[in-house]
């Protein structure tokens, strides 16, 4: 045996000469062994010590990024993508966007109206709204502003800064024509006004056919009731559609024959074009991938082996394939798309890769199901105008250099 | 015997499935309940409230509830104008502009008012009267450039504000395009 001596003060040593004495007092034959194990931790953490929500570990230390304008009312939160596996985002890293704040509802309290070109207008409660037939679907959520400052020129230094609006969860809820249906929607009725129970009562016009296709009254996300930022106790899920238009705290729709103009239509998420226009009612966050990993701020640790990671979504439908660029755009392979590969919601993709240390740019492209193909800068800016801040979708490049420093360049 | 049961089980089955369309949960909503959840204005002014008002009684109802978050026309505090700048943007086309500006971007005034009385001032959203709520949306209106200072504000004479980018703006799905036809 080694020396076993605790006055050397040395916990691990310590422990060893516990051990050996333990198990010395079970099996005389453990002294005649001639190496040490490597002890075991012991106990850990109680059960009395436990709390009753699970906590993550304390070493893990990803968080969402916060902004805001002025006031702290009006503002949000970034996704960390860069740490993120999978495709579900964990509830509580899910990015956020409010327009006065995060209201405190108490469930039991909450209600639903829904009225106008209705045969019976009526008011639901959570507990209504909770005995309807409900479905769980994974579906991405994105801030129509997801990269709103990369526009002119690159500048966020992470993927988070660049594209951390956008999350993905599966979500819980009644659909959405279930209940209209048993209202009794007026043959006329074209649209759709649903409004939030926060300070500002946000409002956005949705169109009928997307409410009768796939919108669901939304109450759990990720296997429980949803968070306050996300809308507890009710909130709208537009699949494919801009997160704003996916109103929280819902408290009422109202049922109409043509669009409302909100403030958001008429403005923030209204586009400028080229012409000299404005679309409104954009609708469609269309078909975007990003590299997640390696991504801006890294560093590759010496040439070798790398597994390139992203994801790609669609709002129009379902991600076909990911092509991958390891040559500054020169040439593109195909990655792999992880299962579950389903309709409006992230898509995790893969790529094994060899990098041979030499100064590179790498980047991915998406195409969905509808034949959309993911634009580049270039091509989207003849599209949507040089200016612009909503619907940036372009391709993503990041920049590798030869010590492996990884920064956000467009080339 | 057997069958004959399940044939009645099928008959009642049949019945209720029929009756599926029929609302079962909720309560119904009265008019009352309706009224007091204010109804959204239309850009035609559907919906819009009795009450008027004008730029004077605007003026100082803006000093007074609105000026610790937004700019008066001619100041030019930099944390205000992100808040929102709601004056001074000459250009009257959104497209080199985003500051988007009542009388730069907004295509109806109806917005105005609608927007203003749901959620300003941001801190006591709908604290002030529908006449209040006019005069405010005639001094905006105003100051953008828009109407003239006389103008008095109701529910008749705002929709028929000509707002300069009305013109500007084009839909991008007005009926469901083929592409994202529901596929079954
Ligand atoms: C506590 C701060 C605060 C006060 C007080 C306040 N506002 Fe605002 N206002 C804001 C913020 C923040 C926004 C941006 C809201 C958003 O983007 O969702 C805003 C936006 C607006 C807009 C839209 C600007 C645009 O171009 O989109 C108008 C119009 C407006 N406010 C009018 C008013 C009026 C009128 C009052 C007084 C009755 C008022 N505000 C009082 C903070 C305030």
């Amino acid at each position: 045996m080694k020396n076993t001596s605790l006055t050397n003060g040395n916990r691990r040593q310590f422990m060893k000469a516990g051990m050996a004495t333990s198990a010395a007092l079970l099996s005389s034959s453990a002294l005649a062994q001639e190496t040490v194990l490597e002890p075991s931790r012991g106990p850990g953490r109680t059960v009395m010590e436990m709390g009753y929500y699970g906590e993550r570990s304390e070493y893990v230390k990803d968080a969402r990024l916060k902004g805001n304008r002025g006031t702290g009312l009006i503002g949000g939160s970034l996704t960390p993508l860069q740490h993120g596996h999978g495709i579900v985002t964990p509830s509580g890293l899910h990015f956020e966007v409010h327009h006065s704040g995060v209201p405190d509802i108490d469930p039991s309290e909450h209600k639903l109206l829904i009225h106008g070109m209705v045969d019976d207008a009526k008011i639901f409660t959570m507990e209504d709204l909770l005995r309807f037939p409900s479905v769980n679907r994974f579906h991405f959520l994105e801030c129509a502003g997801n990269g709103m400052g990369e526009w002119m020129a690159p500048r966020g230094q992470t993927v988070q800064q660049t594209h951390g609006l956008t999350s993905c969860s599966q979500w819980t809820g009644v659909p959405l024509k279930i209940v209209l249906n048993e209202l009794g929607v007026k043959t006329d009725a074209k649209w759709i006004l649903a409004e939030g129970d926060d300070g500002a009562r946000m409002t956005r016009s949705i169109p009928m056919w997307k409410a009768m296709d796939d919108a669901i009254l939304a109450y759990a996300q990720n296997g429980e009731f949803l968070r306050p930022e996300q809308g507890f106790p009710l909130r709208l899920l537009l699949p494919g559609f801009e997160g704003n238009m996916n109103v929280k705290w819902l408290r009422r729709l109202e049922i109409g024959d043509k669009p409302w103009w909100t403030h958001h239509e008429d403005t923030e998420y209204a586009d400028p074009r080229p012409n000299d226009k404005i679309r409104a009612f954009s609708f469609y966050m269309e078909g975007r991938s990003v590299i997640t990993s390696p991504s801006a701020g890294m560093k590759l640790n010496g040439p070798g082996f790398y597994e390139i990671s992203g994801l790609a979504w669609s709002g129009a439908g379902t991600v076909k394939k990911v092509d991958i660029s390891t040559d500054s755009g020169k040439t593109w392979q195909q990655a792999n798309l992880e299962a579950p590969v389903l309709p409006k919601s992230h898509t995790r993709f893969k790529m094994p890769w060899t990098w041979d240390g030499k100064e590179t740019n790498i980047m991915s492209r998406s195409t969905d199901d509808t034949g959309y193909v993911q634009p580049t800068y270039e091509e989207m800016y003849k599209l949507q105008g040089p200016i612009g801040m909503m619907h940036n979708n372009a391709i993503q490049n990041w920049h590798i250099a030869q010590d492996g420093e990884i920064t956000n360049v467009r080339l | 015997m057997y069958l004959h049961k399940f044939l009645i089980i099928a008959v009642l089955m049949g019945a209720s499935l029929a009756n599926a369309q029929q609302s079962r949960f909720g309560a119904p909503a009265t008019q009352e309940d309706i009224d007091k959840s204010f109804w959204t204005v239309f850009p035609d002014g559907e919906f819009l409230p009795d009450g008027e008002g004008n730029v004077a009684a605007g003026r100082e109802l803006f000093e007074y509830n609105c000026t610790l978050c937004h700019n008066m026309p001619g100041e030019n505090d930099p944390v205000k104008d992100e808040i929102g700048k709601l004056f001074g943007v000459d250009d009257k086309r959104g497209r080199t502009n985003l500051q988007q500006t009542i009388g730069s971007y907004w295509p109806y005034p109806t917005t105005v008012f609608d927007y203003i009385r749901r959620a300003m001032p941001l801190i006591a959203p709908m604290s002030l009267t529908n006449s209040d709520y006019y005069s405010l949306t005639a001094y905006l209106l105003y100051e953008n450039g828009v109407i003239g200072e006389d103008e008095i504000m109701n529910k008749d004479t705002l929709p028929k504000v000509q707002m300069p980018n009305r013109d500007g703006f084009i839909n991008a799905y007005p009926e469901v395009p083929e592409k994202y036809k529901a596929k079954d």
